[in-house]
């Protein structure tokens, strides 16, 4: 069991103001499987980080402007219904006109092995399968996601 | 059940059992664990015996099959008059592809055919459609028109199998397309046979594909209602629908009770609309999730027939004996399977299945081995579809009505399974019915936190899967993967555009504004209207985009 205080979730900006790490959980395209990204969702939150979660049937255009408004940190997609390979990509691209392209893109979802591979070249940092414990995801966004300066 | 002065004798019979047999045991090797609980976490106790069982009155709560309540079973004579039906759900890229997969599925003895839709088709947008970009075929067939329909079901006998759609907020215009095809094959509505989801309810609990909130969509289901009682009499007109619930991370409990809520909710509404119980009430069923838990499942669904038949006939006043019966289609728990040594996936779905039958369903999908991994291939869906009919022809459960009545453990968990659901319908009566429950968020915040907690115990290992959280292996073996090629979608958004070129095109804008009309006006039924337009050639996204314009959209609270 992690200690209270490792839960807290922080980083310095800039700034030099602490502040949690921000993560925006989206569900992009027309699937409406969320059992996975609000289990994650809350997973994140109750190890420290804020979340925000987009809710569902969302376009890369309206996941990628609330990631602007919400200035996050990383973004966390999941889909499951097979429209992966054009969606997830597409998110990383906008977040790139967006001058955005530090932000960490993580996913999962029902994706083969091979896809895994051609999105990983797409930008996408990470993405995890059916039965991956909470525990791996969280300790991989704790290590992996920095507050963006 | 049992003579009081013979109870007693049994009590003190177990007493000693404990005390002399179990106990020096236990003192010696104490048991595996400190708590035994089903799936669901409902606790579970180590001997069930007739005490458990001493407030049942047989001709009460159990009867005989075909007879109130059903608990047994709703036809007389079950699986030795009649096997179930095997319908596997199947669509895939476009409908030539589906159209192929039916031919064979019925080649290889399937007895009803299963829609599935693409997601675009269930949301109600063409595939022409911006936001059903990089999803056409992928998750289901696309259907955008009448054209896509009638390639669907091509060389199919319209009035020979029956089938199901998988479709719920557009429902009545997929029924009005379904209607449409057999005008064509020379076949009358009123031969056709087969069922639309239409449960709406349940979208917003926990599948998730709506368009419109809740109180328009409630109207459009009491229109197919009505329509239905009077032009498709062999159609059942919603499919009421646990099995979403339950995928969602449910327990077995919330799957029966916001069930049977839901059911509770759309009789209230075809009655509030004027239409007589036992006019619609009879071609009302369900559908349920056959999980892992072998015996909570099947008390699950003894229990759903029990509590049904109660409601409909003291709480509704039904005189209509089939308006007392639940019939429930089952598809075998797609959340269960692993992506971690796929092949056992087989095992898990034989056992759901084997449950399924003995809970008495009417209909089964058995799911496929690698569908945590993308649609069925032909080979994996043969074996799903050879499993059914293993546990027909080779195992003899078929061959006795509900053979697992009468044990302790099965009547003890079916009593205290329909005691559980009554009272979360209590609860949700309380909040004035099912409608304002969804609205206060509810029955979604209850599901979540069911899925977070499991999910918590399986990553604590306090639940067990076997190939994820025990008995890990290091290589996987590889199974074939069915992909769907991308030039599927540039064909299907140039056929839909054609589809509009060629029609009428003015006779299409007419059915538009007349949907509209119709759609502002409540007294009018929406069936005609749909029918018409899909005659026309007006497709899907058009029909919900002018009733987007008329009754709104509904947006996800996305509760977490």
């Amino acid at each position: 069991m992690a200690s209270a205080q490792a839960r807290t979730r922080t980083g310095t900006k800039a700034t030099g103001v602490d502040r949690k790490i921000r993560i925006l959980v989206g569900k992009p395209g027309l699937d409406g499987h969320d059992r996975g990204a609000k289990i994650i969702a809350r997973a994140l939150r109750d190890s420290g980080f804020e979340v925000i979660y987009t809710g569902l049937h969302q376009t890369p255009e309206m996941i990628v402007n609330a990631a602007v408004q919400e200035d996050v940190d990383a973004i966390g997609l999941s889909i499951l219904s097979g429209a992966h390979n054009y969606l997830f990509p597409r998110v990383v691209e906008l977040l790139k006109e967006k001058k955005m392209g530090d932000v960490v893109v993580f996913g999962g979802g029902i994706i083969p092995d091979e896809d895994i591979a051609f999105l990983r070249k797409k930008g996408v940092d990470r993405v995890f399968t059916p039965g991956t414990p909470l525990k791996e995801i969280v300790d991989y966004v704790g290590e992996r996601v920095r507050p963006r300066a | 059940m049992y003579d009081r002065k013979k109870l007693k004798t049994i009590a003190n019979g177990r007493a000693k059992w404990q005390e002399k047999t179990l106990g020096p045991l236990l003192a010696r090797t104490p048991e595996r664990l400190a708590r035994f609980s089903t799936v669901s976490d409902e606790e579970i106790r180590d001997l069930y015996g007739p005490a458990d069982v001493e407030n049942i009155d047989y001709g009460k709560d159990l009867g005989f099959p075909g007879e109130y309540p059903y608990t047994r079973g709703v036809q007389p004579s079950m699986y030795r008059g009649r096997l179930w039906t095997m319908r596997q759900f199947a669509g895939f890229g476009s409908a030539e592809d589906t159209n192929r997969r039916y031919h064979y599925l019925l080649s290889q003895g399937q007895t009803g055919l299963s829609v599935a839709f693409h997601f675009p088709t269930l949301m109600g947008y063409d595939s022409d459609h911006t936001r059903s970009r990089g999803e056409v075929g992928q998750c289901g067939v696309a259907v955008d028109s009448l054209k896509d329909m009638e390639i669907l079901f091509d060389k199919i006998p319209l009035d020979k199998v029956t089938t199901s759609m998988t479709i719920n907020s557009p429902a009545a215009v997929l029924l009005a397309m379904y209607i449409a095809v057999a005008e064509k094959q020379g076949v009358s509505s009123h031969k056709i046979g087969g069922t639309i989801q239409n449960d709406i309810l349940k979208e917003y609990i926990a599948q998730h594909s709506w368009i419109f909130p809740p109180e328009p969509s409630m109207r459009i289901i009491t229109d197919t209602l009505a329509y239905c009682a009077d032009h498709v009499p062999r159609w059942n007109t919603i499919s009421i629908s646990g099995y979403h619930i339950r995928e969602a991370g449910s327990t077995a409990v919330q799957e029966l009770a916001f069930t049977i809520a839901d059911g509770i909710a759309y009789v209230q509404a075809g009655i509030d609309a004027g239409i007589p119980v036992d006019k619609f009430a009879p071609r009302l069923s369900y559908f349920f999730n056959a999980h892992i838990d072998f015996f909570e499942e099947i008390a699950k669904y003894r229990a759903a027939r029990r509590m049904w038949a109660r409601i409909m006939r003291e709480r509704f006043k039904a005189k209509d004996e089939a308006s007392w019966k639940l019939r429930f289609h089952t598809q075998t728990a797609g959340c269960t399977l692993t992506a971690q040594q796929p092949i056992n996936n087989v095992v898990r779905v034989a056992l759901q299945g084997l449950m399924a039958v003995l809970g008495g369903t009417q209909s089964l999908h058995t799911n496929s081995m690698d569908e945590t991994l993308a649609l069925p291939t032909e080979q994996a869906v043969t074996i799903a579809l050879r499993t059914q009919q293993i546990i027909a022809e080779e195992t003899g459960v078929a061959n006795s009505i509900d053979p697992l009545g009468g044990s302790f453990h099965l009547e003890a968990l079916t009593d205290e399974m329909e005691r559980k659901a009554m009272a979360y319908i209590a609860k949700i009566d309380e909040m004035g019915g099912m409608v304002n429950a969804i609205n206060r968020g509810y029955p979604q915040r209850e599901v979540a936190d069911a899925a977070f907690r499991y999910q918590r115990q399986v990553d604590a290992r306090e639940k067990k899967i076997v190939g994820v959280n025990c008995y890990q292996m290091k290589e996987d073996v590889p199974i074939p993967l069915l992909k769907i090629d991308p030039e599927v979608e540039r064909k299907q958004v140039e056929r839909t555009q054609d589809v509009r070129r060629k029609r009428d095109g003015r006779k299409a804008a007419a059915c538009i504004d007349a949907l509209k009309d119709a759609s502002r006006s409540p007294k009018a039924n929406l069936m005609p209207v749909i029918l018409e337009a899909v005659r026309e050639y007006v497709t899907l996204g058009e029909i919900c985009d002018a009733f987007r314009e008329t009754m709104g959209t509904y947006t996800d609270p996305a509760i977490f």
